[in-house]
């Protein structure tokens, strides 16, 4: 621990969130339809789309509408996915000759790109045609991240609505995020990437004959097209088994600050476009400070563990410039770089690491499997953040609302049964996932055969894994063998649950606040812009969010590490 | 919703030829034109042409006149790079212990004993990390310098000069890459070529 550490820590956060301003802005004019400096090249494109489609882009959705569009296209992009996957080896640009998925691998696959989780359970350089990486995985992290900021498009609508039922239209808004701020951010980040080393090539490998006379087969891929795109877009799938730890993704210190900013970047801009859409900039301002709260308490958190625990390995064998912990961390980037990145992947529904989270001390990797489990809110994935936060905030003023005996209002709308009901139907879907499945892996032979680690650490290698699929994270405390039925499976449907049956509510959710009429705000409104709220909201979060995890956190990551205190203290 | 049955279909293969096809092969060709060396995986090669490595991929180096890189999950015998890995080990893993202990004792046989820089015993995220510590490197110095009959501190500056610090002074961590090192002390003291 130094103070280059933390100013590291801080410096990646800031530029973050001065990054995701613009970007909010520029969003918010792509959203309501606005021209922008693009228009000229992307305009005729997009016309050509919609009339491809046979839409007309001017013909609103109501919820229903909206959502059925979401899961249509979600459905026909899985089924395309599944097919590409498993039948890998009958198609093109295969030049390693890989054999096609099995049936499991392609179903957890498809369901995890489709979700934007990017769960790998696959080792890319060791499974996945060149064809599989570009023309399916790549382009499933730009349309689910489309997807994701196509439905808080929707959900700012809705707070900006008078009586009425129109929330957008779902293709327009996949389609304008995907061509006008996906596409240009990916195409400038992937140069700038592959300037400061990360290749791009369609050789699959090459063989390189060592100093030492041993030969060296070296994977290469598209590479920085797949980085710059899974970093933008929240997704998180790497082209290699590491991810952003592997050097070809993530060479040097700058590419690494280049893609850990851009993890939570957009995600921040999402809550700036939602405000200046919905009317409520100084609102949304509060969500942002409750987010950077969080994640930055959280870095410090990561950090001050990975650096101050004591490691009884370390003490046994005489290494006294412990305890900086480097098991699975990379020399170029060590503990602070990789424990700011621990927190933004994890509270962002990211899940590419810089850094082996399964090797990371039991408090550092417990916060981390934390933040997942706080619902993906801090800032959260690309659209899927900010609608999050609006559940909670929604809750926040409802339990406000309570305590002062006054119907809850939040952004000129009326909180009422209906909301709150669709609200704690979403909230729910995360414990029930992540609890439920955990505790029937916890006591299945099929699912323990999957552990590296025995102890508190296999069950936090369970535990992290169901959190980070039904958070639609895609981390992993890899000691996990997850390539199996039972694994494949169980995490793909806590995958399909945490996306769609949040999802949605959600836009349920918002088809009821667009009925209502907008009100101005009266002496008894709670003001949703104070730090009173930034509080109140910080704590709905922790207590909603963390609470019921607390039991299942205490016998993984807690436990293990009064046991690491207790080895450490008896050598 | 058999309504959204056409945009459904339509737009994924409107996307998969625009971002799965356009976009990635757009910026390889532009990758290939503009950085055609670091798109092609910044590889290194010897005199007669042939390839001997990456610059950002690690290796192994085994012999005592080569600085050593950091103990390696990737693969069977690691620096596998087609098999990127980390150990995923827990702190408290005994598998873990044991090889912590066996490469302490290792280096403390090759380098003398003393105080060893934690990256020199634990395995890196990828497999493949290309970088030690200075600290580590600089342990290795005097092993170097003798098996190649060269003084310490020329050893010292050619590590020195294959070693990157800070990005703006307090980003990423000092680093020396062991490959381009080793390759700057063949081509400054080839003695070691004779040994196998």
């Amino acid at each position: 621990m130094d103070w280059r550490g933390w100013a590291e820590i801080v410096f990646t956060i800031a530029l973050t969130v001065a990054m995701g301003w613009p970007l909010g802005i520029f969003m918010a004019r792509v959203w309501a339809g606005e021209r922008t400096w693009l228009d000229p090249v992307l305009r005729p494109v997009e016309a050509l789309a919609y009339a491809a489609f046979g839409i007309d882009r001017n013909k609103g959705q109501n919820w229903l509408g909206y959502a059925g569009a979401v899961l249509a296209f979600s459905a026909a992009g899985f089924v395309l996915l599944y097919l590409q996957l498993r039948f890998q080896n009958l198609l093109p640009l295969n030049p390693q000759g890989f054999d096609g998925l099995s049936p499991h691998l392609a179903f957890n696959t498809a369901v995890s790109f489709v979700t934007n989780t990017n769960w790998q359970s696959y080792a890319g350089e060791a499974t996945m045609s060149n064809l599989s990486q570009m023309a399916g995985l790549t382009v499933h992290n730009f349309v689910s991240a489309g997807t994701g900021l196509a439905i808080a498009a929707a959900v700012a609508r809705a707070f900006a609505t008078d009586r009425g039922e129109n929330l957008g239209n779902f293709w327009v808004d996949l389609t304008r995020t995907t061509l006008y701020v996906l596409l240009p951010l990916s195409i400038v980040t992937a140069l700038v990437l592959v300037a400061a080393g990360v290749p791009q090539t369609l050789l699959a490998n090459v063989e390189a004959s060592t100093i030492e006379g041993a030969k060296q087969v070296i994977s290469l891929f598209p590479t920085a097209s797949q980085e710059a795109i899974k970093q933008w877009g929240t997704n998180g799938g790497g082209i290699f088994n590491v991810n952003s730890a592997h050097p070809f993704e993530n060479p040097t210190p700058f590419t690494n600050l280049i893609e850990a900013t851009s993890i939570n970047a957009l995600a921040f801009g999402t809550v700036i476009a939602f405000g200046r859409i919905a009317g409520a900039r100084k609102e949304a301002k509060a969500l942002i400070a409750v987010m950077i709260i969080l994640v930055g308490t959280a870095a410090a958190a990561i950090y001050a563990s990975e650096t101050l625990t004591p490691q009884p390995a370390m003490i046994a064998a005489g290494i006294t410039d412990a305890p900086s912990n480097m098991e699975g961390k990379e020399v170029r980037f060590g503990p602070a770089a990789s424990s700011v990145w621990a927190a933004q992947t994890t509270g962002a529904s990211n899940g590419s690491v810089n850094a082996m989270h399964g090797s990371f001390m039991p408090l550092g990797g417990g916060v981390a499997m934390f933040m997942i489990q706080l619902g993906e809110v801090l800032p959260g994935g690309v659209g899927s953040g900010l609608y999050g936060m609006v559940v909670m905030a929604l809750l926040a003023v409802f339990v406000a609302g309570l305590m002062v005996g006054r119907t809850p209002e939040y952004l000129g709308k009326k909180v009422e049964a209906r909301e709150i009901k669709f609200a704690m139907l979403a909230v729910l879907i995360l414990p029930l996932a992540i609890l439920g499945f955990s505790a029937i892996a916890a006591v299945l032979p099929v699912a323990l055969e999957g552990l590296l680690n025995k102890g508190p650490r296999g069950l936090s290698e369970i535990l992290y894994a169901y959190s980070s699929a039904a958070g639609n994270n895609g981390s992993a405390f890899a000691g996990l063998t997850a390539n199996t039925p039972w694994w494949n499976t169980t995490l793909a449907i806590g995958m399909l649950l945490g996306r769609f049956a949040y999802i949605v509510p959600v836009l349920a959710i918002a088809g009821a606040l667009a009925a209502k009429p907008k009100l101005q705000p009266t002496a008894g409104t709670l003001p949703s812009d104070s730090p009173l709220f930034v509080g109140l909201l910080i704590g709905i979060v922790l207590i909603l969010g963390g609470l019921q995890f607390f039991p299942a956190l205490a016998l993984g990551p807690i436990v293990e590490h009064f046991q690491l205190l207790a080895a450490a203290a008896s050598r | 919703m058999w309504s959204h049955l056409r945009p459904a279909i339509v737009s994924m293969v409107f996307f998969i030829l625009l971002l799965g096809i356009a976009y990635p092969l757009g910026v390889t060709g532009l990758s290939q034109a503009l950085f055609p060396a670091q798109a092609g995986g910044s590889l290194i090669r010897n005199q007669a042409g042939e390839i001997i490595g990456s610059e950002w991929i690690g290796q192994i180096f085994k012999d005592d006149a080569y600085l050593r890189p950091r103990p390696s999950a990737a693969g069977k015998d690691g620096y596998d790079a087609a098999n990127s890995s980390g150990s995923n080990f827990g702190p408290l893993n005994e598998d873990l212990a044991t090889r912590i202990k066996t490469d302490a004792e290792a280096i403390r046989a090759a380098d003398g004993a003393g105080p060893l820089p934690v990256d020199a015993v634990t395995a890196s995220g990828s497999g493949l990390d290309p970088h030690i510590s200075p600290e580590n490197a600089a342990r290795q110095i005097e092993r170097i310098a003798k098996t190649r009959g060269a003084p310490p501190a020329q050893v010292a500056e050619i590590i020195a000069q294959n070693t990157q610090g800070y990005l703006l002074g307090f980003i990423g961590r000092p680093r020396v890459n062991v490959l381009t090192a080793n390759l700057a002390l063949d081509a400054r003291y080839p003695k070691a070529q004779a040994k196998p």
